[in-house]
């Protein structure tokens, strides 16, 4: 439409032109203040909190300082090789990978088996599945209250159960490696719902007319879900693979509110909250979360990479 | 007989036949994993009715003799409850509300508006999306802190403000909308804020209120930013003010007044998820990365 206006004019005559003209180029004029004033301050807050803080980041991790101080001595890499030689790597990545591969592991395959049963003609399915969505959207500090009145070890309903079965109650807050799995335990619990109904929405889409044909050609349902189902659900697996990934990594609250010292739970996104705001070692914690931020742009790029590809097959 | 098999078609009877094949076995994984849900927060419910001494024994008791709800009281006496749910839903309010103007406008200007340049701003929010805000919280503590921000509703409320979640599914959105639509309203003489607010708005209803319901549920329960940014109990939204009951008290007889804080916290996000739950989930399934 803009393309056939001055054409027109030009054919009219040499004065319509230029006034469309001038017209055109004032109102492009005002459509680019009402852009700026539309887009503007949205822009300029994703900027000021989102990305430049990944540039202090940096910055902050060749310093030694702790929050609040005036003064920081420049301490270059200082901070990273402190992470690295010292046995904070080891226990911190290693914490980091046992709870991102359980949760990530956990919440898939068990959200995967509860589409399954979601997905048949079931009444009070509707209900099953925004209920074991519920969670999901739950605040995750009374998530992780409930959870730790459940696991306390003298008073808590699983230690009685237990105790009431014969069997002894382990104490859950007191070895690091109980604690880690309570805290998986309670993480999957949480996030599985969200796998469940992404899955679900997948296995909705296979088509009923291969399956059936597949069912023709005498294959059994075991047959039929891991030759037909998983191979048609497997953009899904890649998708929920890499968001889960991403929000494992950055898991927080659940972790601070059953086990506020990070005792056993001391991942990369915990270190960072601690070494700042506890353990007043701001270049420190700076220095940990630009490695957090380093892994997870990794994760993102890989996703980015798979997404095109996954595009581009279509 | 013969009519009606001749006009239904093929469809609904391979249906059936589904139908048929998934047996009442199938309810038992179906109740089970309803149970593993509902369980913990009937718990929690439960648990707050109960007095400490039913708490503290070594036996299990599923039913408190005497329910009560003496551990809200209790929790009230320690924290200021309604102080806290006021800061929660002041900082939920504004923020979400800030939120949702913001991304409307920005997907409107990026659909609708002529401007150079768009696909490169477009994308640099796309990206935003996926850059980890956590890994952010010293940077803004530190940046926040020097404008006084500590304690305050504002200091709170600022940094979460920028949208690219909302932005983004709102932009697909207007996406799909006929342009003849706004193209007769252009040649009527409505400028761009008649257009948004008469037009686009009123037809996006849907999709603004999941945009609408994601971003509340998600500063209702933001936790690490007000953790750090508050320090103070008068300005401390309810999930902070929740740790403090945690953290200060290690008494195993103050369950029932930790479980009556869960329920407060908890309790309006379940009701909302009650009634709208179609919505949430839907939001929460598409915008799937944060």
């Amino acid at each position: 439409m803009e393309a056939t206006l001055p054409e027109s004019g030009a054919v009219s005559g040499a004065p319509p032109r230029t006034r469309v003209a001038r017209r055109t180029r004032s109102r492009s004029a005002r459509d680019a203040w009402v852009f700026v004033a539309c887009v503007a301050p949205n822009v300029a807050l994703i900027i000021a909190f989102i990305y430049r803080p990944l540039i202090s980041n940096i910055y902050y991790s060749t310093l030694n300082w702790s929050l609040g101080d005036r003064y920081a001595t420049r301490v270059g890499f200082g901070n990273y090789v402190q992470f690295f030689t010292g046995s904070d790597a080891g226990t911190i990545l290693g914490t980091t990978a046992i709870f991102t591969i359980a949760t990530v592991g956990g919440s898939m395959i068990i959200g995967l088996a509860l589409s399954l049963v979601l997905n048949q003609r079931l009444i009070g399915r509707g209900f099953a599945r925004a209920t074991v969505f519920a969670p999901y959207v739950l605040s995750g500090v009374g998530i992780g209250l409930v959870w730790t009145f459940i696991f306390d070890p003298t008073t808590g309903a699983l230690s009685d159960i237990l105790r009431g079965l014969g069997l002894s109650a382990p104490n859950w807050f007191g070895n690091p490696h109980l604690t880690l799995l309570m805290v998986i335990i309670v993480y999957v619990w949480k996030n599985l719902g969200y796998c469940a109904v992404i899955y679900l929405a997948a296995l909705q889409a296979v088509p009923v007319d291969v399956l059936e044909a597949a069912s023709i050609d005498g294959a059994g349902a075991w047959n039929r879900f891991w030759r037909v189902t998983l191979p048609l659900i497997s953009p899904t697996t890649f998708f929920l693979l890499l968001t889960t990934i991403l929000s494992s990594l950055q898991a927080f609250d659940l972790l601070y509110i059953i086990s506020p010292q990070g005792y056993g739970t001391n991942t990369l996104m915990f270190a960072t909250y601690y070494q700042a705001f506890q353990a007043s070692q701001a270049g420190y914690s700076a220095a940990i979360s630009t490695i957090l931020f380093a892994i997870l742009l990794i994760m993102t790029v890989i996703q980015m990479v798979l997404i095109e590809r996954r595009v581009h097959y279509r | 007989m013969t009519a009606s098999i001749l006009q239904s078609p093929a469809r609904p009877v391979s249906r059936r036949r589904r139908l048929n094949r998934s047996s009442p076995a199938g309810y038992v994984p179906l109740i089970l994993s309803a149970a593993v849900i509902v369980i913990p927060l009937l718990w929690m419910a439960i648990g707050s009715l109960k007095t400490s001494d039913e708490v503290v024994t070594q036996r299990l008791v599923l039913v408190p003799s005497h329910p009560s709800f003496a551990a809200y009281q209790t929790a009230s006496e320690l924290v200021d409850f309604p102080r806290l749910f006021l800061n929660s839903f002041i900082v939920t309010f504004v923020g979400s509300l800030v939120k949702i103007v913001l991304a409307i406008t920005s997907a409107y200007g990026l659909v609708f508006v002529r401007f150079p340049f768009k696909r490169i701003i477009f994308l640099g929010i796309l990206v935003a999306l996926m850059v980890p805000s956590q890994a952010a919280l010293l940077p803004n503590y530190t940046f926040i802190a020097s404008l006084g921000g500590v304690n305050t509703y504002w200091g709170i409320i600022l940094p979460g403000l920028g949208t690219a979640f909302g932005t983004f599914l709102l932009r697909q959105h207007f996406l799909t909308l006929p342009p003849e639509l706004l193209e007769a309203a252009e040649v009527d003489g409505a400028g761009h804020f008649t257009r948004l607010t008469r037009i686009v708005v009123p037809v996006s209803r849907p999709t603004i209120a999941t945009v609408a319901l994601v971003t509340i549920v998600t500063e209702w329960n933001d936790y690490i930013w007000p953790l750090v940014i508050t320090n103070s109990q008068q300005m401390m939204t309810l999930p902070v003010g929740l740790t403090l009951l945690h953290n200060t008290e290690s008494d195993p007889s103050l369950y029932p007044v930790m479980m009556a804080g869960a329920v407060l916290v908890v309790l309006p996000v379940l009701i909302v998820f009650a009634v709208l739950q179609r919505q949430i989930v839907a939001g929460l399934t598409q915008g799937a990365v944060k």
